[in-house]
């Protein structure tokens, strides 16, 4: 008996480019159904529609009669307050009081039971929450779901921060809660997890509905096929085969915060290599280490053709070592918005002490006309252009520079299709030159069209290497999943 | 700078201040004398010189609220030297201008490299400053009668003192620092988004670090002419001085949220508020009047750069595609 069923679900952020289409989908009351998926097969919009954060352009989601329609989730990202304590972010939207005033005593019971279920006894629900671990946050979030009591609930990657024990004990709480009857659509990456916890097993793609198995009738390789589509790689072959096997960019054994646990690869001049991975896997963080963004804990990284060692300290280093960043999020980390189209674009180069500005803005022209710039003025803020312009400036700052070496995270995101094809030129041309190339990527397709070799990253580490000839959608994805295996649980 | 953009920039402003001259000029038969206009070139100076460095510090979004504890220190220290350790006045000036500075470095640590927020740190300075204005000079007014007068002493040919001429020599560097250089270029850079900046491979830390460093020595510059124009200072000297000078920035049309800003403009702000406060003294105005007033021009000067900078132009913008 479905607890809620979705007809032909669409949703589109961006008018022409659908996230999901005409998705359809069932959720039995008492059964744990896995959702998977790879980098934006539509799962988070999918469970977001469901909460109700945000809504779907047409469909129908219809839920059974009896079942409520309040539907829980826990996210991904943390949505514990740091500042109240446990017990108030446990029961933030319901909290028991009388005219206004909170019920401590109350509280703090029914705090101690509901925590008591996720193994965290020994906490004290009045201490504040930001003190805790990743790992006990994630736990509160999952005890305050628990609390609210819902028919249906959503656990959006749910042990990502958790260990070994703590990983038992929710599965012993789904397990209570799926004999209660309430149904529970579980988002993960884990394949192992998947086989222990699941029931059914939901594949989607691209934004619809692939397949739907049963668990106990369904191997893991035929999941990620599944995932990861039939399509072949049809760019490959027009690309050009790199002539010489200079090393750019050697780096050995990266560690680097919770996210880099050895990284190890070279990349050679006038090749792009491309990182695939989930997101999540460590790609940024590995190429905010290698620049000096973030401090790396160990490792070694050699550059150019002497192979000389190089360790910046800071991004200015890595620069005048002649590495340049062009950063995943460019409005966080790349542009300055409220300032000008050529301040924006000498930015990284100019380092005299008096302002040139003829030659700043010869330069931005220059530039500006190689990438093919939509733009009204120079002078022109840069916060008036679309995401591909703004894109291509901050592509554009770098090539003012003496770099050898480019670190690309995620080049193309929130970029039309026209500037995206000005960007894989360039990449091509910059190959050409003899320039290190590295682009991470979450379009599987986009860096099987542009990279001469791909790394897949997966759970802070390399756990593949393919040439043109040999990668295959698939591999590539069994690749990215491989880092979470249950090695690493029973380790933990 | 093409005069189109000259005019742009800082038309706008002088007419305001033209505008008030004339205002009081009519309203006052002695607002356009030489007495009253040489009170407001006195007055200039200290103000000016502070708010060069308060422009620096708007712009990569920090706010410094200790320059008037620091320029009372800084002036008591001065007068005190002179007065009671007999030191030439120059010395005591270069000891002054690094009292001032030391006051900045510690600013500047605290609020870049230990991330205490600039507001708190300088709150904390503002006070640890005022106490040591009060340690130095025994909660008494020190003076040193006629020795500064040739600093405040109208020079005979242009008719404004010494003084006078090094604040506008100040704001003219102060511009070309800001406009002209690219560690005035980079401190913009890193008031609009600083982590864009680092990652562009400059360096934010140091940089910002200066500009602290930088108005508290202009704050010492600013002592040395405060004590000058009244013959002496005490722990009270700077009150209420850094909210003048914000006020006399933020009308300028500097953003207290960073990335924007102009000496010059700042330069005039101080010249306006000095010109209301003088017309308004002038036309026999209470004092109760003088601070309703000031207080409206604050809140009326950030208004209309507010609507300057985002619904005005938002609404012309919509009239012009309405009219497509």
């Amino acid at each position: 008996m479905n607890a809620l069923t979705i007809h032909s679900l669409n949703k589109s952020y961006v008018p022409g480019v659908p996230v999901l289409k005409d998705l359809d989908f069932e959720l039995a009351k008492g059964e744990v159904h896995a959702l998977v998926g790879s980098n934006g097969a539509g799962k988070s919009t999918l469970a977001k529609i469901l909460t109700g954060l945000i809504s779907p352009n047409s469909g129908k989601i219809s839920f059974r009669e009896g079942v409520s329609e309040n539907v829980v989730m826990v996210l991904q990202e943390l949505n514990i307050i740091p500042t109240l304590t446990v017990a108030e972010n446990l029961y933030i939207n319901s909290l028991p009081g009388k005219f206004g005033i909170i019920k401590s005593a109350e509280l703090l019971n029914r705090a101690k039971k509901a925590l008591n279920k996720v193994g965290l006894a020994g906490i004290d629900p009045a201490m504040a929450a930001g003190k805790l671990g990743v790992g006990q946050q994630q736990l509160i979030e999952i005890a305050a779901a628990l609390e609210k009591k819902s028919s249906v609930l959503i656990l959006d990657e749910p042990t990502a921060a958790l260990t070994g024990p703590e990983i038992e004990l929710l599965f012993d709480n789904i397990r209570a809660l799926r004999k209660k009857d309430v149904a529970i659509l579980y988002i993960s990456h884990r394949m192992d997890e998947i086989a222990e916890i699941c029931d059914r097993v939901t594949v989607i793609r691209d934004g619809r509905r692939i397949a739907t198995h049963k668990v106990a009738e369904v191997e893991t390789p035929q999941l990620i096929r599944e995932m990861a589509g039939s399509e072949v790689a049809a760019f490959s072959s027009a690309k050009q085969n790199k002539r010489t096997v200079e090393p750019g960019l050697t780096v050995k054994d990266l560690h680097a915060g919770e996210a880099v646990k050895g990284v190890s690869f070279q990349a050679n001049r006038g090749e792009i290599l491309g990182i695939a991975g989930l997101i999540g896997s460590g790609r940024t963080e590995t190429l905010r280490a290698i620049f000096g963004a973030d401090p790396r804990s160990s490792g070694e990284m050699y550059r150019g053709n002497q192979q000389t060692a190089f360790s910046p300290a800071n991004p200015g280093e890595a620069v005048a070592a002649g590495v340049a960043l062009v950063p995943e999020d460019r409005k966080l980390d790349g542009l300055l918005l409220p300032l000008s189209i050529t301040a924006n674009t000498v930015i990284a180069s100019n380092r005299k002490f008096v302002v040139n500005e003829t030659a700043d803005e010869a330069a931005t022209e220059k530039v500006c006309r190689q990438l093919a710039v939509k733009c009204d003025s120079l002078s022109q803020a840069i916060s008036d252009l679309s995401g591909g312009n703004q894109q291509k400036i901050v592509i554009a700052r770098w090539l003012l520079c003496d770099c050898e070496i480019f670190l690309f995270d995620e080049p193309t995101r929130g970029v039309d299709v026209a500037a995206k094809g000005a960007i894989y030129t360039l990449l091509q041309q910059l190959a050409d030159e003899g320039k290190t190339i590295v682009v991470v990527s979450s379009d599987l397709t986009e860096l099987m069209a542009i990279s001469h070799r791909i790394i897949v990253m997966s759970n802070g580490r390399i756990t593949g290497e393919f040439g043109p000839d040999e990668w295959t959608r698939e591999n590539i994805t069994a690749a990215a999943f491989a880092g979470y295996d249950s090695t690493e649980r029973s380790a933990a | 700078m093409n005069t189109k953009r000259f005019l742009t920039d800082y038309g706008p402003m002088f007419v305001i201040w033209l505008i008030l001259i004339f205002l009081f000029g009519s309203l006052s038969d002695h607002f356009l004398s030489s007495r009253t206009l040489s009170t407001i070139a006195g007055q200039v100076p200290p103000l000016v010189l502070v708010c060069c460095g308060m422009t620096f510090i708007l712009i990569v979004a920090g706010i410094d609220l200790s320059v008037g504890s620091v320029l009372a220190f800084c002036a008591t220290l001065f007068c005190l030297l002179i007065a009671r350790a007999e030191w030439a006045v120059g010395v005591a000036a270069i000891a002054a201008i690094l009292a001032g500075g030391f006051f900045g470095l510690i600013n500047g640590l605290f609020t870049v490299l230990l991330r205490v927020p600039s507001f708190i740190v300088t709150l904390g300075t503002l006070k640890i400053a005022f106490g040591m204005a009060m340690l130095i000079s025994r909660s008494e007014t020190l003076t040193v009668g006629m020795k500064l007068e040739p600093l405040i002493s109208p020079l005979p040919g242009p008719g404004v003192p010494v003084s006078f001429i090094v604040a506008v020599l100040f704001v003219i560097a102060g511009q070309f620092v800001l406009s002209k250089t690219i560690y005035g270029r980079h401190l913009i850079a890193i008031g609009t988004n600083e982590s864009a900046v680092r990652l562009a491979g400059v360096e934010t830390t140091w940089k910002k670090i200066s500009v602290f460093v930088v108005t508290g020595l202009l704050t010492g510059v600013a002592a040395i002419f405060f004590a000058a124009r009244l013959g002496g200072a005490n722990a009270d000297s700077g009150n209420g001085f850094e909210l003048s000078a914000i006020a006399a920035v933020v009308i300028g049309g500097t953003s207290l949220m960073g990335g924007r800003g102009s000496i010059v403009n700042s330069f005039l702000g101080v010249l306006i508020i000095l010109t209301l406060d003088a017309g308004l003294a002038q036309v026999g105005a209470d004092e109760w009047v003088k601070h309703v007033i000031t207080g409206a021009v604050i809140i009326l000067a950030v208004l209309l750069d507010v609507l300057r900078g985002g619904v005005l132009p938002g609404l012309a913008a919509r009239i012009r595609n309405y009219k497509k």
